[in-house]
Formats: C-alpha cells, sequence, structure tokens
C-alpha cells in the first residue's frame, strides 16, 4: 500500500532545507563595532573607502547604520551603537552633556552648497553671501526642497533660513517643499521638479540623478558642516564595546585616519577635510 | 471488542430548527437483525431521522439511546457507520482513503492493511487502489465510500440515498455490496426514494411523511396492504402535496397542520 | 525611457558577470524572507486551521483580526520590533538588532497573518464539505485539523506562497531592523532603496528586475511542483 501523499510534502521540504542550508551561510563570529553615522556620510562612500583601512590595522569591523541624524542620535541614546558619527554640533555636544556621550571630537568638515536648475530663475549663481541668496529665492517663489526631517542637513538649513529673516513655515506647501526624508531622496524630487536644495557637497558630487542641475551658491562660511564624534558612555549601556570603539575614535583622528579621510576624492575633488584637533585625543 | 449496541431505541424525539419542528415525536426501536429501508417523500425528514440516529445532530427534545452507550450517552463510533448520498473523499489515494478511517479506530498497521485489501478486492476496486481517489467516477467513489464503512466492521450501517445519483450498472453493484455487508452481521438501515430499491434490499419499511412517521411494517405487507392512506397514495405514485388531517389523515387542502 | 534601457543593461551585467556583492544580497535575501516564511508556516497553517475548526467565544473577532493584519504596514512592524529589541527596550540584552535574525523576526510577524487568515479560509471552505464524513467517521476537530491541512496543501502552497511575495517585497521592516549594514544586513529590497537614494535610478531598476526575476523563480518552482503531484495526486 502506498502512501504517494507523502512524496509531496517531503520533496518540498527537502528543497527547502536545501535552500536554506546553502544559504544560511556562515555569518561567522565577527569582532565589529557599531557606528550610528548619517545617510549624507554614507552617500559620499567616504565609509566604504576609508573603514576597510582601520579593519586591515586593527581587526575590527566597522557596521555602519545610516539613518537621519535625529535618528542616528536617537540609536546611541538607546545605546544601539557604540559610536555616533554625525554632523550637528549643537546636538552633539547636547549628547555629551546629558551624559549619553564620552567625549566630542572634531572629525573633518565639508561644507553645504545649495543646488538648483542650470536656468537659475531667481538668479543667485555667484552669490557669496548665503542670506542673500535665500531671500532672492523666496521672493522669487521658484520651488525649494527641504529635507523636513530633522537631520543635520535640515537644521543647518532652518538656521540659515531663520538668519535670513524668512519664516518657512507658512510657505510649507507652496515653493518651499519638505519631503521629509533622506538627502538622496530629496535630490531626486528637486531634480524632478527643477527646484533649489540645500545639500552637502559630499552627497552632491557623487550623486548620479543630477539631471540639469548644478552647484550655484558656495563658499559662504555658514555653509560649513563640521562632524564629530563620540563613544557612547558605558556607565549609561554597559554593552557598549568601550575598548574597540575608543580604538576606532583614535584611528579617526589619529594621522592615518586623518590622511585616509583627505584622501578620498569625488571627482577628483577632495570630500571632506580632516580637522581633528591632535589636543583633543583623548 | 465493542459489546453490541442495539436495540438503538428513540424515545419523543423531535427536531427544531428555527421554530419550525421537522422531526416530530418519533418514537420507535430498532433491534439487531433486519435491513430497514426508510421511504417518503422528498422533505418528509428521511436524512435528518438517520442522522438523528447515528449521532451527527443532537435531538430538540427526547432523547436517542443506545444498548451501550459510553458515558456521553453517544454510542461507541466504531460500532457505527454512515455512507452519504454524494461521495466524500480525501484528496489521497483509494486505499488510503479507507486507510484514514481505519487510522481514526486505532488499528494496527498490519490489520489495517488486511482490511483495505479485502474491502477493495470484495467491492472490486482493487485494481485502483493506488489512484486519487477523486478521479474515480461517481459510482466507483460510493463504492469505494462503501468499501471505507466496511471495513470499520460496523454493527450498524446508516445509507443516505445511497444510489440517488448512480446508474442502473452502478447501483447494482453498489446494492450488491450492501447485501454482501449485511451478510456478515451488520444492521442495514437506509433512506430511498427508490421504491424498487426498497423492495429489493429491506426487510421492514418505515414509510415518514412531514417529520412523523406514518407506519412501519415488514416489506412486502408494506407495499401489497399499506395500512396508511398516505402511504397507500405513496405506493401508488401519487405526489403526497396535501396537508396532515388531525388524525394523521389526508386533510382537506385548507386544513391548518398542528 | 533612458533608464528602462540602462536598467537592463545594468541588470545583465551584474547577472552576467556573477557580481559577488548581488551574489552576497541575494543570498542574504532569500535567507531572512525564506526562513520567516518556514516560520510563519509552521505557525500560521496550524492556527489558520484551529480558528476555522473551532468555536470559542470571540471567534469572529479574531477572524476579523486576522483579515485585517495581512496589511500590517511593514514599517510600522519595523518600528515596534525596533522598539522590542533596541538596547533601550525589553528585549535589549538580546542584542538582535541590526542583524539577520531581527529581520527574519520582523517578517514573521508581517507574514503570518496573511498565512492564517488564507488558511482559516481555505479549511473552512474544505470543513463545510468535510464535515460530516468526517465527524460520522469519529474525527475530532483535533484529527480532522491535520486531515484538512494535508488535504488543501494545493490552496495552502498559494498561501505560503503569498505569504513570500509579501517578505521578499517588503523594505519597510527589514530597513528599521536591519540597519541595512553593508555586507550583513543589506538585502535586495534595502539596497534598491539606497541606490535611489544616491540616484542611481538604473541600477536601481535594474536590481528591481533581478528581484522580479527571483520571486518569479521561486513561484514558477513551486507552480511546477504543484502541477507535478495535483497530476499525479489529484
Amino acid at each position: 500500500m502506498n502512501y504517494n501523499n507523502n512524496h509531496f510534502s517531503i520533496w518540498i521540504a527537502a528543497i527547502l532545507v536545501a535552500v536554506f542550508v546553502v544559504i544560511t551561510g556562515a555569518q561567522a563570529a565577527d569582532r565589529f563595532i557599531t557606528v550610528a553615522s548619517t545617510t549624507s556620510t554614507r552617500n559620499s562612500g567616504l565609509y566604504e573607502n576609508i573603514l576597510p583601512l582601520f579593519t586591515k590595522t586593527t581587526g575590527i569591523k566597522v557596521r555602519v547604520v545610516a539613518v537621519g541624524t535625529g535618528q542616528a542620535i536617537k540609536l546611541a541614546r538607546n545605546g544601539d551603537a557604540d559610536v555616533l558619527l554625525v554632523h550637528h554640533k549643537p546636538s552633539e555636544k547636547k549628547f555629551v552633556t546629558d551624559g549619553f556621550g564620552l567625549k566630542r571630537h572634531d572629525v573633518m568638515y565639508n561644507d553645504f552648497v545649495i543646488i538648483g536648475p542650470k536656468t537659475d530663475p531667481a538668479q543667485v549663481r555667484g552669490i557669496k553671501v548665503v542670506d542673500t541668496a535665500l531671500s532672492k529665492i523666496a521672493a522669487s517663489g521658484a520651488p525649494f526642497t527641504s529635507r523636513g526631517d530633522d537631520s543635520g542637513t535640515h537644521k543647518k538649513e532652518r538656521s540659515l533660513w531663520k538668519s535670513a529673516g524668512i519664516d518657512v513655515k507658512t510657505a510649507s506647501g507652496s515653493w518651499y517643499r519638505e519631503t521629509g526624508a533622506g538627502m538622496g531622496a530629496t535630490l531626486n524630487t528637486a531634480s524632478g521638479m527643477s527646484a533649489y536644495a540645500l545639500t552637502d557637497r559630499g552627497t552632491w558630487l557623487k550623486f548620479a540623478n543630477k539631471a540639469d542641475m548644478e552647484i550655484l551658491v558656495q563658499g559662504d562660511k555658514r555653509l560649513f558642516n563640521p562632524y564629530g564624534v563620540i563613544v557612547v558612555n558605558p556607565a549609561k549601556h554597559p554593552h557598549v564595546k568601550l575598548a574597540d570603539a575608543q580604538a576606532f575614535v583614535s584611528w579617526l583622528i589619529s594621522k592615518a585616519g586623518q590622511s585616509a579621510i583627505a584622501a578620498y576624492r569625488l571627482k577628483g575633488q577632495p570630500a571632506f577635510f580632516p580637522n581633528a584637533n591632535p589636543g583633543n585625543r583623548s | 471488542m465493542t459489546s453490541a449496541i442495539l436495540p438503538l431505541s428513540l424515545d419523543n424525539v423531535s427536531y427544531e430548527i428555527g421554530g419550525v419542528r421537522l422531526i416530530k415525536d418519533m418514537t420507535c426501536t430498532f433491534e439487531a437483525g433486519p435491513r430497514t429501508a426508510i421511504i417518503g417523500p422528498n422533505g418528509a425528514g428521511k436524512s435528518l431521522f438517520l442522522r438523528l440516529c447515528h449521532g451527527l445532530i443532537r435531538p430538540s427534545t427526547g432523547k436517542v439511546s443506545w444498548h451501550a452507550n459510553d458515558a456521553d450517552g453517544q454510542a461507541p463510533g466504531d460500532a457505527q457507520a454512515m455512507v452519504f448520498q454524494r461521495p466524500v473523499m480525501l484528496r489521497r489515494s483509494v486505499s488510503a482513503n479507507v486507510d484514514f478511517a481505519l487510522k481514526l479506530k486505532g488499528i494496527a498497521r498490519d490489520e489495517r492493511v488486511r482490511r483495505i485489501d479485502d474491502v477493495l478486492a470484495r467491492a472490486g476496486l482493487r485494481r485502483l487502489k493506488d489512484q486519487p481517489a477523486r478521479v474515480l467516477s461517481f459510482g466507483e467513489q460510493q463504492k469505494l465510500a462503501l468499501a471505507r464503512a466496511w471495513a470499520l466492521r460496523p454493527q450498524v450501517l446508516f445509507l443516505d440515498e445511497p444510489t440517488a445519483s448512480l446508474d442502473p450498472a452502478a447501483t447494482h453493484s453498489v446494492e450488491e455490496i450492501i447485501e454482501a455487508i449485511h451478510g456478515e452481521g451488520t444492521r442495514i438501515i437506509l433512506t430511498t426514494h427508490d421504491l424498487g430499491q426498497a423492495k429489493r434490499l429491506s426487510d421492514e419499511v418505515i414509510f415518514l411523511h412531514r417529520g412523523r412517521m406514518l407506519e412501519r411494517a415488514p416489506t412486502e405487507q408494506f407495499f401489497t396492504e399499506p395500512k396508511n392512506d398516505l402511504a397507500q397514495a405513496f405506493v401508488r405514485g401519487e405526489l403526497l402535496w396535501w396537508r396532515l388531517g388531525k388524525d394523521n389523515r389526508k386533510g382537506a387542502i385548507n386544513d391548518r397542520e398542528k | 525611457m533612458d533608464d528602462f534601457g540602462n536598467a537592463l543593461s545594468a541588470a545583465l551585467s551584474l547577472v552576467v558577470g556573477l557580481d559577488d556583492q548581488l551574489l552576497e544580497i541575494v543570498g542574504l535575501s532569500l535567507h531572512v524572507s525564506l526562513s520567516a516564511v518556514i516560520i510563519a508556516a509552521a505557525i500560521g497553517l496550524p492556527l489558520g486551521a484551529a480558528v476555522a475548526l473551532f468555536r470559542f467565544p470571540g471567534r469572529m473577532a479574531v477572524v476579523v483580526l486576522l483579515n485585517a493584519f495581512m496589511g500590517l504596514p511593514p514599517v510600522v512592524v519595523g518600528l515596534i520590533v525596533y522598539l522590542l529589541l533596541s538596547r533601550a527596550g525589553p528585549l535589549g540584552t538580546l542584542g538582535l538588532l541590526f542583524t539577520p535574525t531581527a529581520m527574519i523576526i520582523a517578517q514573521v510577524i508581517l507574514v503570518t497573518p496573511i498565512i492564517a487568515a488564507l488558511t482559516r479560509q481555505v479549511i473552512e471552505d474544505l470543513w463545510a464539505e468535510y464535515e460530516e464524513q468526517l465527524r460520522s467517521l469519529g474525527a475530532g476537530p483535533g484529527r480532522a485539523l491535520t486531515a484538512l491541512l494535508w488535504d488543501g496543501r494545493f490552496s495552502l502552497v498559494t498561501a505560503v506562497l503569498a505569504g513570500f511575495g509579501r517578505a521578499s517585497a517588503e523594505v519597510g521592516a527589514v530597513m528599521i531592523v536591519g540597519g541595512n549594514i553593508d555586507h550583513v544586513t543589506r538585502v535586495m529590497t534595502t539596497t534598491i532603496a539606497l541606490e535611489v537614494s544616491k540616484g542611481d535610478l538604473a541600477l536601481a531598476l535594474g536590481l528591481g528586475l533581478i528581484l522580479l526575476a527571483l520571486s518569479a523563480s521561486v513561484n514558477g518552482a513551486a507552480f511546477l511542483i504543484k502541477e507535478t503531484a495535483q497530476r499525479r495526486h489529484a
């Protein structure tokens, strides 16, 4: 007496198990730290470039979780990361004073630029004072896409509008468009509607969907974009991999790390400028 | 071994759905031995009656009791079986369908194999034993349903219009199997609206109309001299569309049903 | 239309070149989604069958909830699982965040209601057909459950495939709980999202085509198995 019915289930099970086994490849127990950082930093391609150098020297792998600045700080506060590397000094300082971080170190900086359509309806090309440029954009009614996501870039952008004396909240939905998204998505939107946007240079250089957009405003000191790195405080989160995290930060601000950062170029231009103060080394 | 579960007694059994009484005040007993055919027009309640006896539905009032009830007042399950008008086959092979029923009763493997072989042979289905049950013809499926019930060695076999949808050849095969099962000692209780089948397959007839048992008599006597006038009309082949009068006799068209 | 052309060539060159990274990402995607579906099926099949067969107070509410949860937003599930697995959360000590295991957990939550709700419907319909006969044979709801699950296997394969479709296509949950970490938790969908955010639309689309092809293959394989089995066993 036959049970052909069972062949069906055995067959399915066998295939699945086979696939499963093949795929469940060893994710062997690695030595690693988790770094909470931002999408703009990741999108620039910096990490893919410099982290392997660190791993080669120390054997420590670096897992980067790249999200918006606000989310990165939240992750670090929750203890879901060992190191925080973002670009909003006030938030970083608060992170330390609130007791979640040990010490803030300068790492590098780049700058923000205002990009827009080649046709430049607001006529801001080449303007050296960012307040003027923003006022002209607001006056012209040309669309401006904002990240609107409380990220470092977004916070920077808001402070620039504020100092230019322009209230963008009331304009939200008309010429001021808040995407609530990452830099790349916002740039895609800007590209799609020929709008102006504030972006960090690194993301822009690497961005592959520029369409007919280019950098129109740059160079104002106020567009300075500094990055800071902080080890998460083990007093708040005992599981933090303190030694390895500190090894990473030390490397970043050491000659080796700083020259790796300086060496990273996008389209022939440096994406970041190292500025760790040797006196800050902990 | 289960002890004898017959006689089966129904005591003032009624069955009601949505305020409508579909079985009314049935009282009767089934002893061991004869084959019983339950006949009557459509809607008489034959199928319901069978299900009440088998225990698939509970009476609204009254009691259905077997000689050897278990704690629940139910007859031990492995002593009775039922075959339905439309055979219900699982999506597996012919032999696996029978095996399923035997496994449910906790019968050991060797014994199962023996019985399956035996009933399939006797039902003429042995050459089909590895076929998917669902590709069999309707008649073959019904024979399989019988074989499945037979393998359980039931003391009582209920059959609800077992050949209603079959052609004469298939009907004949099925009737032969029913006879064979009876020959081994199983009590047969079947419903049918084929009067010829009732004559061929039963020793006694119960006539139901609108949920009441109007007559019960040995088969020959019933068909030659039915006592109840509705039964008479039925045997003559008339359509029983009137209502029952007060004394269970044919009422006038305007008589209200109690 | 340029992008579509570029997408096709991007996809082809990745596949033909057996790009290492692509293989790694595809492998991880299959691992996460298949594992999730297997676990979800192990929970959802008996759960759906039980809801179909057993009568209990609040049954209707459970049926409605199961159906409603088929539409659980992945990003919400991701957020909830993050809050549970975060070091600051109740299950933080397990250290599961930003690992494939977390992604599997989130997808199990997404997929189980789909399999359970569809199973419930299949088994309910089967029970309507089989109930009298099974009860006559003495099968209680427990024995009936396994018999019906087996009997409905062809329809249930479709339910499981629907679950796989959902798992392999979603990005919201795995992005949050996995962190899209290179070489660790980066799967097809999160890679596509990443490439979009980098503006590399052609590559993103190309990867999308590969993902579609992957899904089609899995479904195709399941279809073949089902057809052969059905022909042999009806």
